[in-house]
């Protein structure tokens, strides 16, 4: 099914549990105002379905959206989205009788920094038309179709759970798990360096950010009540530029998202300075898939390894 | 005052006359992003682009910025004293900073130069050493919307200079005596490059494509559009991150923090956002601003209401259209204002 006749199905359903009452919500995504844009959207009646779309480029985790609500809600789920909301299940976050899973096989989400990159830094992008495995970039004065494959998101390229891991509707159907990518030879790029050389690395790859928390506020699973960084009394992380305070955040919030990051990418999609967040997360998810044998939000009943203690967890790296 | 014209191959002289005595900036490609950058030369300048990713405020208001000094300790004779941090030591160009920035800073006059008692000593010293030479945008984007906010594409507010782009020259626009000290010695623009700069400026006008309505906006009370029930689902889908209120040129909000190690101490200033919850909690525990939809409605209150009625109509939003690009969830401040107006 090519994604327009996915964003047909997706409307129909909605509007059939919205009108049935099956769910007060439909939470979905709805096209931009800028080419590569499609934006979280929330569908309260069968009319407002009608908006619902689906494409390459739906980059928000909708997970986000759908923890501690009161109402019941459906949520359109990628392989991705479905992972978090299984973490959210398994973190007592959402209740699953509350919530209805409309299961999309992911196509592999588009990158709009690559595809930016592709056509020319600076270059105004007016238009993104999906066809087929290409996609049709056009501009003022340009026109190019670049190979939808060459400019997917980098977690996308190396997902290996691209169907739902949880549905109640399943649209279209299932298709491949992986893109060929492989995590373990790129999770970790500076496994191989000195200390020094890490930081070097490190320095260099946020020397960009502006503390603007987007990658944090877009991410499930930072819903604490407050911020570590928003802490004021005490106030555990200071507020400036300086390389302490920003790699303090960056760190930590990485830190707090072990045994838990699904690599659903939504911190580097939502970063405007297109910062690569993954470079500290993905390291994170690989040592708890080697160490614990553990891959969060596959198993809404499984007991994340953060979360208990065994006598004989794997103590290796504490020397 | 007269305009001027610069010819294109008397741009190096021109930028090498400016360097004599001061520091220019001006827009870089650097790797895949647009940034403000130190020119060395002439050929490092950048004269077809859009606008620079992030916004130039950073020049006149730091993101974080130390505003004095002072020891931690109360038994020296000038400890808890505050050392005010030096003034700026160099005059500085901003060199093709494009109209809506500068009238951004135009708009932050108002703001953090009020009165004597308000006239914020760390923005003034810098604004007073910077001089603006902008680049009229021949081309817009299709976020731009600024026409429809008492800006525009060859708008001058703000600026020393505006250079128009009339092909082999440009046009030099002469809008203070500061600007025209800058431009000494450049030969007297004829009727002719008048005439040409003036078809540019309605054919860059015409190409802005979209806009806001704020007549309503302007007319209606405060507490009417505080409450319109809009605001409860604009910021369903708002991920209260501070990209907006970062990237915006107009957007000034920051947080005083003292900091020390030891017995240095320093009070420093740094960006702070309304988006943020702690951006208003009260050492009480008490939020007035308690959700989201507090939080978003501030920030379009704050720009397309509340400015206006307190600076004599100017709007606190220039239509740069940074936020609209941005935005990770696509909030798109025209469709929200076009509501507030509705």
């Amino acid at each position: 099914m090519d994604n327009q006749a996915i964003a047909e199905e997706i409307r129909s359903l909605a509007k059939k549990l919205l009108a049935d009452g099956v769910v007060d919500c439909v939470i979905g995504y709805t096209q931009g105002t800028v080419p590569m844009r499609d934006r979280p959207y929330f569908a309260y009646s069968p009319e407002e379905a009608e908006n619902l779309t689906w494409s390459s480029f739906c980059c928000n985790n909708l997970a986000n959206f759908a923890r501690k609500r009161a109402d019941k809600v459906a949520v359109v789920a990628q392989g991705c989205v479905s992972r978090s909301l299984v973490n959210h299940i398994v973190e007592n976050q959402i209740d699953r009788d509350k919530l209805v899973v409309i299961g999309v096989p992911s196509p592999g989400m588009v990158d709009h920094n690559k595809v930016q990159a592709a056509v020319g830094a600076g270059k105004i992008i007016t238009e993104v038309v999906e066809d087929g495995d290409d996609l049709v970039v056009k501009g003022k004065g340009f026109e190019e179709r670049i190979a939808r494959k060459t400019v997917l998101r980098d977690n996308c390229f190396t997902c290996v759970q691209r169907n739902p891991v949880i549905v109640d509707h399943m649209i279209g159907s299932p298709g491949d798990d992986t893109h060929g990518g492989d995590i373990d030879k790129v999770a970790a790029p500076w496994e191989k360096l000195s200390a020094e050389e890490r930081w070097a690395a490190f320095s260099e790859n946020f020397q960009d950010c502006i503390r603007c928390y987007a990658c944090r506020d877009a991410c499930p699973l930072c819903y604490c009540t407050v911020c570590f960084v928003d802490e004021s009394n005490p106030q555990w992380c200071g507020k400036t530029q300086d390389e302490a305070d920003v790699a303090t955040f960056h760190i930590l919030r990485a830190f707090h998202c072990a045994g838990r990051c699904t690599d659903c990418g939504a911190c580097e999609s939502a970063c405007p300075q297109g910062i690569k967040m993954r470079r500290l997360t993905s390291k994170i998810e690989k040592d708890i898939r080697e160490l614990y044998d553990y891959r969060p939000g596959m198993d809404p009943e499984a007991i994340p390894p953060m979360s208990v203690y065994r006598p004989d967890d794997p103590q290796d790296f504490i020397k | 005052m007269a305009d001027k014209i610069l010819a294109k191959d008397q741009v190096a002289a021109f930028i090498e006359g400016l360097q004599s005595d001061r520091k220019v900036y001006a827009p870089a490609l650097v790797g895949e992003k647009l940034v403000w950058s130190q020119v060395q030369g002439a050929d490092d300048v950048l004269w077809d682009f859009t606008n620079t990713d992030l916004s130039p405020k950073d020049f006149f208001f730091p993101q974080t910025e130390c505003m004095m000094r002072f020891v931690n300790d109360p038994a020296d004779e000038k400890g808890m004293i505050m050392q005010a941090e030096p003034e700026l030591d160099e005059e500085r160009v901003l060199l093709n900073i494009r109209p809506c920035d500068g009238k951004a800073f135009g708009v932050l006059d108002l703001i953090f130069c009020q009165d004597d008692y308000t006239n914020d000593a760390y923005w003034r010293d810098k604004r007073d050493k910077t001089a603006l030479i902008g680049l009229a945008c021949n081309d817009p984007c299709p976020t731009c919307f600024c026409t429809s906010v008492g800006c525009g594409p060859h708008n001058q507010a703000g600026l020393d200079l505006l250079l128009v782009d009339l092909g082999d020259s440009f046009l030099v626009q002469v809008i203070t005596e500061r600007g025209e000290a800058l431009a000494d010695g450049l030969p007297e623009a004829d009727a002719e490059a008048a005439a040409q700069a003036g078809e540019l400026k309605a054919a860059a006008e015409g190409a802005i494509t979209s806009g806001v309505a704020t007549d309503k906006i302007a007319e209606r009370e405060v507490l009417e559009l505080f409450e319109l029930p809009m605001w409860d689902r604009v910021h369903e889908s708002c991920l209260n991150c501070g990209t907006c209120t970062f990237y915006c040129p107009t957007c000034h909000c920051f947080d005083i923090q003292d900091e020390v190690v030891g017995l240095d101490g320093r009070r420093v200033r740094n960006w702070d956002y309304c988006m943020s919850w702690l951006f208003t909690v009260h050492g009480t525990g008490h939020n007035p601003r308690p959700g989201k939809k507090e939080r978003v409605r501030q920030r379009f209150m704050h720009k397309f209401k509340y400015i206006p009625l307190k600076r004599g109509g100017e709007i606190g939003c220039v239509g740069c259209g940074r936020c609209v690009v941005r935005c990770p969830v696509n909030i798109d401040v025209r469709e929200v204002v076009n509501q507030m107006n509705q």
